[in-house]
């Protein structure tokens, strides 16, 4: 039925289209992670796309709806995005769980599409991680940094160890996962050791960190790979470079100040920037449009937002990693922050 | 000193916020304005500007002839219509009209009878510098002429030379950034001369000094034009005058007044204020020209371009048609005969409005002609999709609105806040349904919560008025309640010393005239309120009345 209303015009852009470019934009951290994780990693990547594909189908059609939203790719976009915050390692049924959470209570629940209030992969690695903590922070030793207690791309052991656990491999769960760089200095300040000192411990490196060899989510290692994406989807239009811009630069500058004040106990700038969850989330998860402002002022506003609450609880909260939950609180202020920071009409 | 003509091409470097850069489709660029043949049967709607309609004073069987006035304005908002050529009047009935609803009006039918014959009771004024602009003005109300940009709000009420707002700047609107239209762009081309000699009456009207010609970047050719022309005219012109030709980068909607002005001078116009109030006016280029000859040569405005394009149409081009044409006639000429599968459009593909079928005229506001395949605008109309907030909406929005939040406003009927989010600044352009990836027709909803709005604004007046009459009502009845009671109270008293003076006496006589005015007050209420019931339209037309309102609107 074409309706009588003007313009007769379309540019032509699709819901399919943005989606798909994302998915593109994070092909990058996709290839980073299957290459440091091996087929754990493409494991883990094919059950959350899927699992959230099905749930989405099942719950359209339990709705009464018709399931053809599938083909928007915004279910597969968020099983991708889910599994790139997730710890190589986890029994299978968690993954499907934190799947049917993102889809089922991050999204369906609200009205579907467009109406939910939070990031559905965010909202389901947030439940997943307050649910089973040790599980969600036991970060399972990479390829290619240091020695390798099981090889990740012997597609057996890898299916064995996600079916089975690590018991089936005769190894404990310890023994085949260190610490990441934020959990390390965490827990080395809870000891009284400074953070300078936690990091030469740690041997950390800069190079390393922006390259992605290091502990820690499977697609959130790598600040490059990361950055990549964030570039295309800048240089296509797909989001703007007001939040994620605003975000890292917060951070950086929260960062920096606190870290001049004292080095001993405040982590370097450089180091919070490519630590973590916070390029994923600045560049993918933050500008997630649904769960974001729509205007440019409002989005400036949810990007500083969103840094001081990541530096803070990364700093003085209880979880070393605090950019989900920094996203995942800012998206509860966005009907507010849409009233206020309208742009002004022309002429008012 | 010679006056001032900037030779080199002006470049603006501002621009409006938002924007959009659709597919140009300006397939008849090239082609030059053929002139249409004359058709079987005029068919002249009597309003065809923006205001109030005209009243015919021509009656079946008149003959007239090309040029004469046949209806004439009623009320200052509105602009006489005249006959496109000599023949006779047939019949003045209803017809349907170019609007999406195929509104009909009534329509005087002229058959023509072949001979063209000019009505010369308008005398062409060459020296116009020495006439009153008022005595221009009036010329160009009696001329019939309106905006021909495609808004026809009638020309003569922007052209006043008023002293609290005197107009510094003319701006000629020669942007035409609608895709597919060209009607603007071979005019200046064809009659670059017309449309300067244009601008220069418009100044002298006005009293402004400075005009600029607004060209975007995709018309390089009828830039030039315009250039080289002025050149070639500039000594005719008073030397305290400038007129310059601006380079403007192509983008829509640029061709918009307000959003033409901020490029130009850097200003906006004020909520609620006109362009005159910041010392400026916008005139369209044909506008331009139609002033020209309404002045130049007395002829009333019975004749415009109209571009006939779109992918349906097999010769598309630019066409001089007279007013009252019917466009099946139209796209005849341009070898579209039948309409099969194919939609119609009036105006721009932006801004257009979709005809219902070809059997209606053209008319003042008829700049385009366009004729899609169906499979193009189902490409055009994809079904909607949830909103996913992607705010591309707003990026384009020229106003700077937020247009996804104004769309869930009007679908979720919440027009008083859409209302304070300004909806009504809203200018319709469609460049955020343009770029919207869910398909959202968001200007559908716009013009839904418009609409919806004035009936509220329509009901909360009526409601207000038979508020306050009632609210009249009984302060009168008490009041007269009051006057009555008093007048007894003096007649008692009278009645009692009457009596008391004159015991033997019986006070008939008296006691007669209380009763009179005891009956001629009971009655004085009554005729007043049969007459605030008459003025009162009853509850249950006033919804007809209100969608009568809105049609004509």
């Amino acid at each position: 039925m074409i309706h009588l209303s003007s313009p007769h015009m379309h540019g032509g852009d699709s819901i399919r289209m943005t989606m798909l470019s994302v998915i593109f934009a994070l092909l990058p951290a996709t290839i980073v992670s299957v290459y440091l994780f091996g087929w754990l990693a493409f494991l883990l990547i094919t059950i959350s796309m899927l699992s959230c594909v099905i749930t989405e189908f099942v719950s359209l059609r339990l709705m009464g709806r018709s399931a053809s939203p599938i083909g928007d790719g915004s279910a597969a976009l968020t099983g991708l995005l889910l599994a790139l915050t997730l710890p190589a390692y986890l029994p299978w049924w968690m993954v499907i769980l934190a799947s049917v959470m993102a889809i089922l209570l991050g999204k369906q629940l609200y009205g579907g599409l467009g109406y939910n209030l939070f990031n559905p992969a965010l909202a389901a690695r947030v439940i997943l991680l307050i649910s089973f903590p040790l599980n969600m922070t036991a970060w399972i030793i990479p390829m290619h940094v240091g020695t390798p207690v099981i090889d990740l791309y012997d597609f057996n052991a890898c299916l064995n160890l996600l079916l089975f656990g690590p018991e089936s491999l005769n190894r404990a769960l310890d023994a085949i996962t260190m610490a990441s760089p934020l959990g390390h200095i965490k827990t080395e300040w809870s000891q009284g050791i400074s953070v300078t000192d936690a990091l030469r411990s740690y041997d950390y490196s800069y190079l390393d960190a922006f390259l992605g060899r290091e502990a820690g989510s499977i697609g959130e290692t790598s600040a490059l790979a990361l950055l990549l994406g964030g570039i295309y989807m800048l240089a296509r239009h797909t989001i703007s470079w007001h939040i994620p811009f605003t975000y890292l630069a917060t951070v950086l500058i929260m960062a920096a100040v606190f870290n001049l004040i004292d080095p001993a106990h405040y982590a370097p700038p450089l180091f919070h920037l490519l630590a973590g969850g916070l390029m994923l989330c600045a560049f993918f998860m933050a500008t997630d449009p649904v769960s974001s402002p729509v205007t440019p002022m409002g989005q400036v506003v949810f990007g500083v937002g969103c840094g001081v609450l990541t530096w803070s609880i990364r700093t003085y909260g209880g979880y070393p990693e605090g950019a989900m939950f920094a996203v995942i609180l800012m998206n509860c202020t966005v009907p507010l922050i849409d009233h206020y920071c309208r742009p002004r009409v022309y002429g008012r | 000193m010679l006056h001032t003509l900037l030779k080199s091409i002006q470049k603006s470097t501002r621009t409006f916020s938002g924007g959009i850069d659709p597919e140009m489709a300006k397939i008849t660029a090239t082609t030059t304005i053929a002139t249409s043949m004359q058709p079987q049967l005029y068919i002249l709607p009597i309003k065809q500007h923006i205001g109030e309609a005209c009243e015919p004073i021509v009656s079946v069987g008149d003959h007239v002839k090309w040029g004469q006035k046949i209806a004439k304005s009623q009320g200052y908002v509105s602009v006489p219509i005249h006959s496109p050529t000599s023949g006779k009047v047939v019949k003045i009935e209803e017809h349907a009209t170019p609007h999406p609803s195929g509104m009909g009006l009534p329509s005087i039918f002229i058959e023509p009878d072949g001979k063209d014959t000019r009505d010369k009771s308008l005398k062409p004024i060459k020296a116009y510098r020495d006439i009153d602009p008022t005595e221009l003005r009036e010329r160009l109300r009696l001329c019939g002429i309106a905006g021909l940009g495609g808004a026809v709000f009638p020309t003569f009420i922007k052209l006043l030379k008023d002293n609290r707002n005197p107009i510094e700047t003319l701006i000629l609107n020669g942007i035409e950034c609608e895709p597919y239209l060209t009607n603007d762009h071979r005019l200046m081309i064809e009659k670059a001369k017309e449309i300067i000699i244009g601008i220069d009456i418009i100044m002298h009207m006005v009293g402004a000094k400075k005009a600029i010609i607004a060209i975007e970047d995709n018309k390089p050719n009828a830039l030039e034009m315009m250039q080289e022309t002025l050149e070639i005219l500039s000594g005719n012109f008073p030397d305290n005058t400038q007129i310059e030709v601006c380079q403007l980068p192509t983008r829509y909607p640029q061709g918009s007044e307000k959003q033409l002005i901020e490029v130009l001078t850097g200003k906006q116009v004020p909520a609620g204020k006109l362009p005159m109030h910041i010392g400026v006016i916008c005139q369209n280029v044909g506008t331009s020209k139609a002033i020209h000859d309404a002045i130049i040569k007395g002829h009333p405005l019975t004749e415009r371009i109209v571009t006939v394009s779109g992918d349906a149409v097999p010769r598309p081009g630019n066409m001089k048609v007279r007013l009252g044409t019917p466009m099946r006639f139209v796209f005849a000429q341009h070898g579209l005969e039948t309409f099969d599968d194919i939609h119609l459009l009036h105006g721009g593909p932006m801004m257009g409005e979709k005809l219902k079928n070809a059997d209606v005229p053209v008319v003042k506001s008829t700049n385009g002609l366009l004729a899609m395949h169906s499979a193009s605008m189902k490409e055009a109309h994809k079904s909607e999709q949830p909103c996913i907030r992607c705010g591309h909406c707003g990026v384009v929005c020229p106003v700077s609105l937020v247009p996804n939040l104004l769309a869930d406003q009007c679908r979720n009927k919440q027009f008083e806040k859409a209302e304070s989010y300004d909806l009504f600044d809203c200018i319709e352009c469609g460049a955020c349904s343009y770029v919207c990836p869910s398909n959202i027709p968001l200007v559908h909803y716009f013009r839904y919560g418009k609409g919806q709005l004035a009936q509220i604004g329509r009901e909360q007046n009526f409601a207000h008025a038979s508020k306050q009459r009632s609210e009249h009502r009984d302060d009168r009845i008490a009041r007269e309640k009051e006057e009555k009671a008093a007048k007894r109270r003096v007649v008692r008293e009278k009645h009692v010393a009457k009596a008391d003076d004159d015991k033997t006496s019986a006070g008939k006589p008296d006691h007669d005239k209380t009763a009179d005015h005891k009956a001629a007050d009971r009655k004085k209420p009554e005729t007043t309120d049969n007459t605030i019931q008459k003025d009162k339209p009853s509850p249950k037309s006033s919804p007809s009345k209100a969608a009568s309102d809105k049609a004509s609107s």
